[in-house]
């Protein structure tokens, strides 16, 4: 199951862990990517503070960490190749696996459906 | 309008139009347009610029075994091929001297010459900074005489002078501010930051081992007071506020943030590097500001590239003033100037220390208090005038083609704001940006503030004529119509420029940073 922000991160969860990126529309704002600098694993994130640092040629932003978790994992491959990010961000592209501390905090977000209007709405 | 191109030539026109018509040339430059390779191009290792005697090779060395002992392959260049190559670089160089600046947030305004003619008197311009306290009065009388004047426009009762530049102005507020609370055994771990404040804000409190919390902006462009009150508390220690802010509107709810920051035992610092737009009409000391630093090479003139560094003093409030940092300049009963440093137990205090190793930048001194004496007070208080005058005019005067995402809040301030919103095909700020320079003017900042889509952000400063400003108009709201009517051309721009469009993205994600032959 595929979750949405409002800050265009997305989360796919697979039993309890979750992988988190940022969204196509989120990489198209933004522009080419530069660097992303990822959380060290074992860094603890909390739902709606910054978890990652993605810059591009126009700026530098923070990616918050959807819900409460642990970071298990981060994408070694963006360090070589940030340009994944712009090329696959919903697949390739993603930033890091955290634990899910609290499931009920992925209610609160937009499914698919939900994200699409939400971006149409902007 | 002035009739700025009496030549008829036009950017649009082709070799057909006669433009770039005759043969190509040999050498690849184009009689005064000429092309510089790098100096490793055409420097060789076997020459040098320097006449050295040659080397006794039995003389005795104190090397030992740190002496090298291979060439490391740098090039030499006699001394007119070097004054040449750097004069030819000059000239593809942008400045100020060669046309408007209109770079928001820079205040990129016309350097008096008289302030370099100051500048350079031997008796600022030859003395040493060891030199003994006595024999150098006169300069240390001009810094006096300048954290005066600062104090007397920000009407704020002390100044650290020795801050070099902007962002370094801020540390110093923020580290007077870190003193101010350890001395009274107040651990605060938060500084909060509106999103409508300069980007080195967060830096300089995540520098300072401060926590950075952002606090949202209003849709007018100003801080929201509501959400920066709920989030005051013990843990706050400072507010960092720009005003006028980086949206170029005064943050007309100071006071009452101010009030409030106090009152949660906090302080406030204030960005003022956009001073220029209030300087002799607001003095930030009666708005509740603690801290604030001025930038002397944006406000009092030489910007970027106007004859050095920057110089960034911070004016600081009765309760920060007893934190600031040494050296400062006092002066005796006898009317002696001198400067208090670390041996000076009695009257440093509790000074956080010392930020730079000397006591400023005291060519940005001499200027900018030659800058503040030529003009008089009216003077300083007509720059901020005609500063806002000359912003507001540009805002009016493309607001009905470009979208203007503030022009509803009031007039602005120095600078104005405006977004890519109805710009189509692909279009973007940066194709506006290239476009610009075609047209012969250095790009507004792009991309700046964040709150806005697309930003672009004017400061046009009070230096420039109208006839200059409405030549600007003429030739921004041509390219923005062409990006309105998603001009595909538009995107290849610069077409003129020394060099095409740079791969801006490659350079980030593949800078080459060596000279590889």
């Amino acid at each position: 199951m595929r979750y949405f922000t409002d800050e265009h991160e997305w989360i796919d969860v697979d039993g309890d862990v979750a992988t988190v990126g940022i969204t196509d529309y989120a990489q198209g704002q933004l522009g080419d990517i530069v660097f992303v600098e990822l959380p060290a694993v074992g860094t603890k994130v909390e739902k709606g503070k910054d978890a990652a640092v993605v810059e591009s040629v126009k700026a530098a932003s923070d990616v918050y960490a959807p819900i409460d978790g642990e970071v298990t994992e981060t994408n070694g491959a963006l360090e070589e190749d940030p340009a994944l990010v712009n090329t696959a961000p919903e697949g390739e592209g993603w930033f890091f696996r955290i634990t899910i501390a609290n499931a009920g905090q992925l209610e609160g977000l937009m499914d698919e459906a939900a994200y699409k209007d939400f971006v149409a709405s902007l | 309008m002035n009739a700025p191109n009496t030549s008829g030539w036009k950017p649009e026109m082709t070799a057909a139009d006669g433009m770039h018509s005759g043969p190509a040339t040999t050498t690849g430059n184009r009689a005064l347009m000429l092309e510089e390779p790098l100096l490793f191009e055409i420097g060789r290792t076997d020459v040098t610029g320097v006449d050295l005697p040659a080397v006794d090779a039995s003389a005795p060395t104190r090397l030992g075994g740190l002496a090298r002992s291979n060439a490391i392959g740098l090039v030499g260049l006699t001394e007119p091929e070097t004054v040449r190559h750097y004069t030819r670089l000059s000239r593809q160089n942008y400045g100020i001297d060669l046309g408007f600046f209109p770079l928001g947030s820079c205040t990129m305004k016309h350097n008096p010459r008289l302030n370099e003619k100051v500048a350079r008197l031997p008796g600022f311009a030859d003395i040493h900074p060891l030199a003994p306290q006595n024999a150098v009065q006169g300069a240390l009388e001009v810094i006096s005489q300048l954290g005066e004047w600062l104090c007397k426009l920000t009407g704020m009762p002390a100044v650290a002078m020795s801050p070099k530049a902007g962002a370094h102005g801020e540390l110093c507020g923020i580290l007077a501010i870190r003193a101010a609370h350890e001395a009274r055994g107040d651990a605060r771990e938060v500084v909060l930051v509106p999103e409508s404040a300069h980007g080195t804000n967060p830096a300089t409190a995540a520098f300072a081992n401060y926590r950075v919390e952002d606090i949202p902006a209003t849709p007018e462009g100003r801080v929201d007071v509501a959400a920066l009150k709920a989030r005051l508390g013990p843990d706050v220690a400072a507010v960092m506020i720009t005003n006028p802010n980086t949206c170029g509107l005064f943050e007309k709810d100071f006071r009452e943030i101010a009030d409030a920051v106090h009152a949660a035992g906090g302080y406030v610092y204030c960005d003022g590097a956009n001073f220029n737009a209030i300087v002799g009409r607001v003095r930030p000391g009666d708005l509740g500001v603690d801290a604030m630093h001025i930038n002397l090479h944006k406000t009092f003139s030489t910007p970027h590239g106007g004859g050095g560094p920057g110089s960034g003093p911070v004016v600081f409030s009765e309760a920060l003033a007893p934190f600031a940092p040494l050296p400062f300049v006092r002066q005796d009963e006898g009317g002696t100037f001198y400067l208090v440093e670390e041996e000076n137990r009695a009257e440093r205090g509790p000074s956080f220390g010392r930020m730079t190793a000397f006591h400023g930048q005291m060519g940005m001194f001499t200027r900018a208090l030659t800058y503040m004496l030529s003009h008089g007070a009216d003077g300083l208080k007509q720059v901020a005038e005609d500063a806002v005058l000359n912003a507001n005019y540009i805002l009016r005067s493309m607001e009905d083609i470009l979208h203007a995402p503030f022009a509803a809040s009031g007039p602005c301030m120095h600078e104005a704001l405006f977004g890519d919103k109805d710009f189509t095909e692909g279009l973007t700020t940066l194709d506006v940006a290239k476009g610009l320079i075609d047209e012969g003017y250095h790009p507004m900042t792009v991309y700046f503030p964040l709150v806005v889509h697309g930003a672009m952000l004017v400061e046009p400063t009070e230096t420039e004529s109208k006839a200059a400003i409405d030549q600007f108009i003429t030739a921004f709201r041509a390219v923005v119509e062409r990006a309105l009517a998603g001009d595909q051309g538009l995107k290849q721009a610069p077409y003129y420029a020394p060099r095409r469009r740079l791969d801006e993205t490659a350079a980030a994600r593949k800078p080459k940073l060596a000279f590889e032959g």
